[in-house]
C-alpha cells in the first residue's frame, strides 16, 4: 500500500445539489468518487493524484433505473451489479447486461458504477460498446444544469471527454428499439474472468431477406477511445451477405482501428481478433450455412 | 534393510485390500491439522501479528531499490522534504558481519555497497513507526548510477561480451557422457533435431513476503515470518550479524503459500529487518506489497533446451545430444542445483545407451532466480516431451507408441548409469491415462470435427518422472534430525524443522506418528517452528518432507515404543491413556521424554559428484499425464478443457491433500504454459501487479481428473515418495503436444499467448513437418 | 480524522479513521479483525472481500467514509460461537484450504454465492468464485466444498 489516506481530504454530500454546489465552487478542484474500483487501486499504488474528493456513493439521485415504454434510463452511479439484476435491461439490452457481468468480479460489480466506467476514459472500457450499438444518450448535470448528447459524441480522445470540470453523469438512457435487432457482443481478454479487454466487438442489426438493413458496430480496445466503426457499418449497409461482403467488411475495419502495442496484446493481433469478431458475427446473422 | 525384490512390490501393488499394508490413519483423509483456524479466518500470518502486547514499540521497514540493472552508485540525495531525523536509516555499512546471503554460495551482497548488478536491488532500509510514510520517503531518494552495460538475456550472456559474474558468466556447468554419441549419427535411420524454451515464471503466493525482527545484545536476532527453512534463515543470519547459533532465532509463522519462493528469499528479508531492529532498537516489521515483491523477489529459472536425438527405423532412440542453459539472473543462489535437476531430468522416462547432456547455468543482470516448484524439471521436462511427439511426427508413429517403445523398466539404467532397482509402472500408467481420457477415440473425433469448426480440439500426452528428494548426496549432507516429544500436556509432539504452507506437512507427519504410536491423530500436534526448539530437519523443499521427514518420524515413533516398554513398562498392547502414563513415568526418571532420529540413507545409494554419475535419486514418482484443449481460430487463444493425471507416488498418505497437491501443480503449470509471463524492460518487471500478471482463475481451471498408482518406497514414511512438485512438470508440454495436434502448429516456446500462436497463423513456418534425415 | 459508525458482525461499534483509510485496514487495524488480508491491494485476487450491506466487495477498494452506517459481515463472523457455518464445515472435510491465506475471502464470497443461489451449477459456482484467486488447490476442492455445503442444506443464511 503506497497510498497516505492522510494526504486525501473525502468528504461527503447529503444530496447530489450539495455535490454538484461543491463541484461549481471549486472546479477541477474536487475529484468525484463512486465506487472506487480505479481511484483506489491508484491510492494503493501512490498515484492518486486527487489531494480532494468528494463520494458520490449512496446517492439516491445517481442510483437509479427508470423504465418507461420508449426508454431506459440508468442512473450513473447504478453499479454494475445492479445493472446485471435488471430484467428489463437484460431482455431490452441484452448486450449491455453481458458487459455487466464481465466487469471484473462479481465483487468489483458491487461497486463499479456505469458513470465511472465511461468517465474513466479507457479504451478498454466493458460499458462503452454496448450502449454505443444501442444509440444511448448521455446526459450530464451540474450546478448549472442538465444536457443530453449522444454518448458516441462524448469520448474526444485518450482520456478526454466533453464532461466539464463541475459536471458528472446523471444518466444514460437508451431507446427500447433494439429487441428486433440481431446482436453481438464478444469481449477478448487475458482470461475467462478478472481480465482486461483486449478487443471486443459489439453489434445490432437488423437483416431483411439476406440484406443488411441496419447495422451499428463498436469496438473496445481498437482505438484511443470507445469508437463506433462507422466506415465498416457503411461498407455493410445495404449489403448482401455474402463471401464478398465480409471480405470488404474485414477490409474495412482493418483500415478504420488503430490499436497499439501495450503491456497486454499488440496492435496486429487486436486489428486481426477484431475481424474475426466482425466476421463471426456476420456469419451469425446469414441465414446460409455454407458461408460457415 | 535387504534390497527390495521388485516383484514383492508388483504384488503389493494391486488392488485387493488384503496386499495393502493395514494402516489405521496413514492413507486417510484426516482433517488438516491446522485447518479449524484457517476456516475460522484465526490463522495469524505475518501481516496480522503483532497480537496484543507483543513486539511492543515496534516499526515498520521498507527498502529503497536499484532503478537500473548494472552500474555503480555514485551519490545518494536525501530529498530534505522528508525529517530524516525521524527515520532509521541502514546501508550496508551497518552490516556487523558478512554483506552477504549465505546459501549455497556467498556472492549476493544482502545490501549493495558499491556496484548495483539487476533492477529492484536493494540498497537501504528505511524504518519509521508509521507504516504510511515510508513510500513517500523511498521515492525521496535519489540515486545517480554510473552504468554499466547489462547483459539481459542468455544469448547475450552467451556471447562473453560483458563479463557480469565470474571469469565467464557461468554460475555452474555440467557434463554427462553415457556410452558414445558420436558413433551414432552416422548409421542412424533418423536424426531429428529442436530446440525448445521456457520463460520466467512467478509464484504468486496469494501472500506476500514478511517478516518481524527483534535484536538485543543479550540474546540476539530473533525473527518471525513467512518462510519455508529457518535453518537456511538461520545460516544466513549468522553471518550476516556475526552472532553464533544460539544467538540467532528463526520462528515459522502461518505461511501463505510458497512453491519455493520462500526458500532463499526469506534470509534477504531477514536480515533486512534484523539490520533495522538492531540499529533502531526495536522491533522491526517488513512487508511487502504486491509490486515490490513481483518485482524483487525470485522466479523460475527461464530455460532454452536444444535436442538432437538419433533414433531407429521403430523410433527406438540410439543417442541423444542435449544442451541445456538456465537463466540465473544477477547471483548464484540456487542455480547449481536447479541445473543439476534440469539435467538429471533432461532425457526424460526412456532408456538410451548414448547420452551426451552439456548444461550451463548464465549470469545475467536480472533479479536472481531461485527455487520454483519442480526446481528445474519442468523445464527439461518440456523440453523432452515436446521433442518426442516431434520425433514421433517424423517417423510418422502415434505419441503413445514412441513412449511405449522407449519406456525405461526395471532393470534399464539412466543416463547416469543408475540401474532402476524398484517397479516402473509407465506402460501401465500410460494405458490408465489413455483410458481415462478417452485418448484414441476423442482424437478421431475431434479429427473430424475440426476441419467444420472454428474451435479445433485435440490430445496430447507427456511422460515423465520426477527424482524423489535431494539429488545424490544431498541428503547425506543434510544429516537431518528429527523426532518427537511427549510434554506434560499429554500429547505428542512433533518436533521438525519443516513447515507447512498449505501442502499438508503438520497433517501428514501428525498422521505418521500416530500411526507408528498407535495412537490416535488428536493425540498428536507439531512443535512451533522455532529453531530454539525444533532440530534441524532439513528444508522443506525437493518433495523430501513426507519421505524423508516423515520416515525419521515414523523411526522415532517406533524408537519411542521401544524406550517406553524398556524404562516405562509399557505394556505391549496400549490404550492413549496408558501410553502418556507411561510418558509421565518415563519423564519422571529420565526428565523429558523425547525420541529422534537422524537420516540414514537407504543401501546402495552411490552419487558421484565429480564423475556425475550413479544414484542420482534413491527414488522416482512417475506420471502420464493427458491435457484435452480447445482452440479458438476467431481469438488464436488455446484453453485446457481437461486434464488428466495419471502418476504412481509410492504409499498415499493422506488422499485429500495429495490429490490437493496434484490439482493446485497442475493448475500452476497451466499457467505456466498458456498464461503467466513475466515482461522485463530493461531487466525490471513491468507487469508486476496482479491485474498483468495472469494465472488462471476459478472460471479459467479445467476439470482436473486424478488418479494414483501406489507402490510403496521401502524407505519413505509407510512407502511415500515425493509429490508435492511432480505435477507441475508434465502439464505444459501435454498442452503444447494438444495444441500441435488440434491445429497442426508446432510451438516450442511457453508461454504460449494467443498473440504467439496468431504470429504463426500470419506467416506459418515454411517447414512445419519436422526434419527428419 | 472523521468517527464512522458501522456495526460489524452483528455488533455496533464505531472507529476514528481518516476518511480514505482503507475499510480492509480498519477492520485489520483498528478493530483487529485480521481475517480479510491484503493480497494484491488492487481488488483482483478477492482474499480482502467481506460483506457490506449484503453484497460482496473488495475491502481494500472502499474507503472507510462509504462504510457510514454500513452492516459489514466478515469470515470471523460465519461460526456462531463453536459451531462452524455449514461452508467451513465442508472447506475442512472437502480439503478447500491449503495455505489457508484465500479463505477468508473465499468463504465471504461461497457464502454470498449461496445465499441467493442455494442450489449453484458448478458453472455457477465457478462465476461466483471468479473474483478469489487461490494459488494452491487449483480451485477443484474448493468447487467441491461449495458443492458439499449447498448439499448439506441446512442454515446457510449468515446469522449475524
Amino acid at each position: 500500500m503506497r497510498g497516505n489516506p492522510e494526504s486525501h481530504e473525502l468528504i461527503g454530500a447529503p444530496n447530489l445539489s450539495a455535490v454538484l454546489a461543491q463541484l461549481s465552487a471549486a472546479p477541477g478542484q474536487w475529484t468525484p468518487i463512486a465506487g472506487g474500483t480505479e481511484l483506489m487501486v491508484a491510492h494503493a499504488a501512490g498515484r492518486l493524484n486527487a489531494p480532494k474528493l468528494i463520494s458520490l456513493w449512496g446517492l439516491s439521485e445517481l442510483n437509479f433505473v427508470r423504465i418507461a415504454d420508449n426508454a431506459i434510463s440508468i442512473g450513473g452511479g447504478a453499479t454494475f451489479g445492479q445493472i446485471r439484476k435488471n430484467a428489463v435491461i437484460e431482455t431490452d439490452f441484452p448486450l449491455l447486461s453481458k458487459a455487466a457481468s464481465w466487469i471484473g468480479s462479481i465483487a468489483n460489480q458491487s461497486r463499479a458504477t456505469i458513470a465511472g466506467n465511461i468517465v474513466n476514459g479507457s479504451p478498454a472500457a466493458d460499458a462503452p460498446p454496448a450502449l454505443l450499438v444501442y444509440d444511448a444518450e448521455i446526459e450530464l448535470i451540474s450546478a448549472r444544469g442538465a444536457r443530453r448528447l449522444p454518448y458516441a459524441d462524448f469520448h474526444l480522445g485518450y482520456k478526454r471527454s466533453v464532461l466539464q470540470p463541475d459536471e458528472l453523469v446523471l444518466a444514460l438512457h437508451l431507446p427500447r428499439r433494439f429487441s428486433t435487432h440481431r446482436q453481438y457482443l464478444r469481449k477478448v481478454g487475458t482470461r475467462k474472468a478478472m481480465a482486461i479487454t483486449k478487443a471486443a466487438l459489439a453489434a445490432t442489426a437488423i437483416v431483411e431477406d439476406g440484406v443488411i438493413a441496419e447495422i451499428r458496430l463498436a469496438a473496445a480496445s481498437v482505438a484511443e477511445r470507445p469508437v463506433r466503426l462507422f466506415a465498416t457499418e457503411a461498407s455493410l449497409i445495404g449489403k448482401r451477405i455474402n463471401a464478398s461482403t465480409i471480405q470488404s467488411a474485414r477490409d474495412a475495419l482493418l483500415s478504420e482501428v488503430r490499436p497499439i502495442d501495450d503491456i497486454r496484446s499488440t496492435a496486429q493481433y487486436r486489428k486481426q481478433v477484431a475481424a474475426n469478431l466482425l466476421e463471426e458475427f456476420i456469419h451469425e446473422l446469414s441465414p446460409e450455412p455454407s458461408l460457415a | 534393510m535387504l534390497t527390495p525384490n521388485p516383484q514383492d512390490f508388483l504384488e503389493t501393488m494391486s488392488d485387493s485390500p488384503t496386499h495393502r499394508p493395514q494402516t489405521r490413519i496413514v492413507g486417510t483423509p484426516q482433517i488438516r491439522k491446522e485447518g479449524v483456524d484457517k476456516v475460522l479466518g484465526r490463522a495469524k500470518y505475518i501481516d496480522d501479528l503483532p497480537g496484543e502486547g507483543a513486539h511492543e514499540g515496534m516499526w515498520h521497514g521498507a527498502t529503497v531499490r536499484s532503478a537500473i540493472p548494472r552500474g555503480r552508485i555514485r551519490a545518494i540525495h536525501f530529498n530534505p522534504r522528508i525529517p530524516w531525523s525521524e527515520f532509521v536509516i541502514v546501508s550496508a555499512t551497518d552490516i556487523p558481519g558478512e554483506n552477504h546471503i549465505a546459501m549455497i554460495g556467498a556472492d549476493q551482497p544482502c545490501l549493495v555497497s558499491e556496484q548495483v548488478n539487476h533492477c529492484d536491488e536493494p540498497i537501504l532500509l528505511l524504518a519509521h513507526p508509521d507504516k504510511r510514510r515510508l513510500p513517500e520517503a523511498v521515492a525521496a531518494i535519489r540515486i545517480e548510477y554510473d552504468p554499466l552495460p547489462a547483459v539481459l538475456s542468455i544469448e547475450a550472456s552467451e556471447t562473453l561480451q560483458e563479463i557480469v559474474w565470474g571469469n565467464d558468466n557461468i554460475f555452474k556447468q555440467f557434463h554427462l557422457e553415457k556410452g558414445n554419441v558420436d558413433e551414432v549419427w552416422a548409421s542412424a535411420a533418423h536424426i531429428v533435431e529442436g530446440e525448445y524454451s521456457t520463460g520466467a515464471q512467478e509464484h504468486l503466493y496469494i501472500e506476500n513476503n514478511g517478516m518481524i525482527a527483534e535484536y538485543s545484545e543479550e540474546t540476539g536476532i530473533t525473527v518471525w515470518g513467512s518462510l519455508q527453512c529457518p535453518y537456511y534463515v538461520h545460516k544466513s543470519l549468522m553471518s550476516v550479524f556475526a552472532l553464533p547459533a544460539d544467538q540467532v532465532r528463526v520462528i515459522q509463522v502461518e505461511t501463505g503459500g510458497a512453491f519455493g519462493g520462500k526458500e532463499d528469499y526469506p534470509s534477504i528479508i531477514a536480515s533486512h529487518a534484523g539490520l533495522l531492529a538492531m540499529k533502531a532498537k526495536r522491533p522491526i516489521k517488513i512487508v511487502y506489497d504486491r509490486t515490490e515483491d513481483l518485482a524483487a523477489t525470485t522466479k523460475r529459472h527461464p530455460s532454452r533446451t536444444r535436442h538432437r536425438t538419433a533414433v531407429d527405423g521403430n523410433g527406438k532412440l540410439l543417442a541423444m545430444e542435449i544442451d541445456i542453459a538456465l537463466d540465473g539472473g544477477a547471483y548464484a543462489t540456487l542455480s547449481s542445483t536447479v541445473l543439476s535437476r534440469a539435467t538429471l531430468h533432461a532425457t526424460g522416462p526412456y532408456v538410451c545407451p548414448n547420452v551426451r547432456i552439456s548444461s550451463k547455468a548464465w549470469a545475467t543482470s536480472t533479479v536472481p532466480c531461485g527455487a520454483f516448484r519442480g526446481f528445474g524439471a519442468p523445464q527439461s521436462i518440456f523440453a523432452i516431451e515436446r521433442h518426442m511427439d516431434k520425433i514421433a511426427l517424423a517417423l510418422s508413429i502415434t505419441p503413445d507408441e514412441i513412449r511405449r517403445r522407449n519406456f525405461l523398466h526395471t532393470g534399464d539404467t539412466t543416463a547416469t548409469e543408475q540401474r532402476m532397482n524398484e517397479p516402473i509402472i509407465l506402460d501401465t500408467l500410460l494405458e490408465r491415462a489413455l483410458k481415462e481420457s478417452d485418448y484414441h477415440a476423442k482424437r478421431k473425433l475431434f479429427a473430424g470435427q475440426n476441419s467444420r469448426s472454428p474451435v479445433k480440439r485435440g490430445l496430447g500426452l507427456a511422460a515423465f518422472y520426477h527424482g524423489a528428494g535431494f539429488t545424490g548426496s544431498g541428503e547425506r549432507y543434510l544429516n537431518s534430525l528429527a523426532g518427537i516429544d511427549v510434554p506434560a500436556n499429554n500429547k505428542v509432539r512433533v518436533l521438525v524443522a519443516n513447515t507447512e504452507f498449505g501442502q499438508g506437512t503438520h497433517t501428514i507427519l501428525c498422521q505418521i506418528a500416530a500411526e507408528s504410536l498407535n495412537l490416535s491423530y488428536d493425540d498428536v500436534e507439531v512443535a512451533p517452528c522455532d529453531t530454539n526448539v525444533v532440530p534441524n530437519s532439513g528444508p522443506t523443499v525437493a518433495s523430501r518432507t513426507s519421505m524423508v521427514v516423515g520416515r525419521l518420524i515414523e523411526r522415532s515413533g517406533h524408537q519411542l515404543v521401544s524406550m517406553l516398554r524398556e524404562r516405562a513398562s509399557l505394556p505391549e498392547t496400549y490404550s492413549a491413556p496408558e501410553f502418556f502414563a507411561a510418558c509421565d513415568r518415563y519423564r519422571n526418571r529420565q526428565g523429558k521424554v523425547e525420541s529422534l532420529c537422524r537420516y540414514e540413507a537407504p543401501p546402495n545409494i552411490y552419487w558421484d559428484d565429480k564423475q556425475y554419475r550413479g544414484e542420482a535419486y534413491p527414488t522416482f514418482a512417475w506420471a502420464v499425464y493427458v491435457a484435452e484443449v480447445a482452440f479458438d481460430s476467431v481469438t488464436y487463444s488455446a484453453e485446457v478443457t481437461n486434464l488428466y493425471a495419471v502418476q504412481e507416488v509410492g504409499r498415499v498418505l493422506n488422499p485429500t491433500l495429495a490429490a490437493g497437491q496434484i490439482e493446485g501443480g497442475v493448475a500452476q503449470a497451466i499457467g505456466y504454459a498458456l498464461y503467466e509471463k513475466v515482461l522485463l524492460n530493461n531487466g525490471h518487471m513491468v507487469n508486476n501487479q496482479m491485474t498483468n500478471y495472469i494465472m488462471p482463475t476459478a472460471a479459467d481451471v479445467p476439470p482436473i481428473h486424478v488418479f494414483f498408482e501406489e507402490i510403496p518406497f521401502a524407505y519413505g514414511a509407510y512407502g511415500a515418495k515425493g509429490i508435492g512438485e511432480l505435477p507441475h512438470d508434465g502439464p505444459a508440454p501435454a498442452i503444447l503436444n494438444a495444441i500441435q495436434d488440434a491445429t497442426g502448429h508446432s510451438f516450442t516456446a511457453i508461454p504460449l499467448l494467443p498473440e504467439d500462436i496468431f504470429l504463426r497463423f500470419l506467416a506459418p513456418t515454411p517447414n512445419e513437418e519436422p526434419v527428419a534425415q | 480524522m472523521s468517527l464512522i459508525p458501522l456495526t460489524v458482525n452483528g455488533r455496533p461499534t464505531q472507529v476514528a479513521a481518516p476518511p480514505m483509510k482503507r475499510l480492509l485496514d480498519v477492520l485489520r487495524e483498528d478493530l483487529g479483525l485480521t481475517g480479510a488480508k491484503e493480497g494484491c491491494g488492487e481488488g483482483e485476487c478477492g482474499s480482502c472481500s467481506i460483506r457490506m450491506n449484503g453484497e460482496l466487495v473488495n475491502s481494500c477498494l472502499v474507503p472507510i467514509l462509504q462504510a457510514d452506517g454500513a452492516s459489514i459481515q466478515t469470515v470471523e463472523g460465519l461460526a456462531i460461537d463453536a459451531e462452524l457455518h455449514p461452508l467451513q464445515k465442508a472447506f475442512l472435510e472437502c480439503g478447500g484450504a491449503q495455505c489457508g491465506i484465500c479463505t477468508p475471502g473465499m468463504l465471504m464470497a461461497a457464502t454470498h454465492l449461496l445465499e441467493s443461489n442455494p442450489r449453484p451449477t458448478l458453472d455457477q459456482i465457478r462465476e461466483g468464485l471468479a473474483g478469489n484467486l487461490c494459488r494452491c488447490t487449483g480451485f477443484v476442492k474448493i468447487f467441491d466444498s461449495v458443492a458439499a455445503a449447498a448439499a448439506m442444506g441446512g442454515n446457510l443464511k449468515y446469522a449475524r
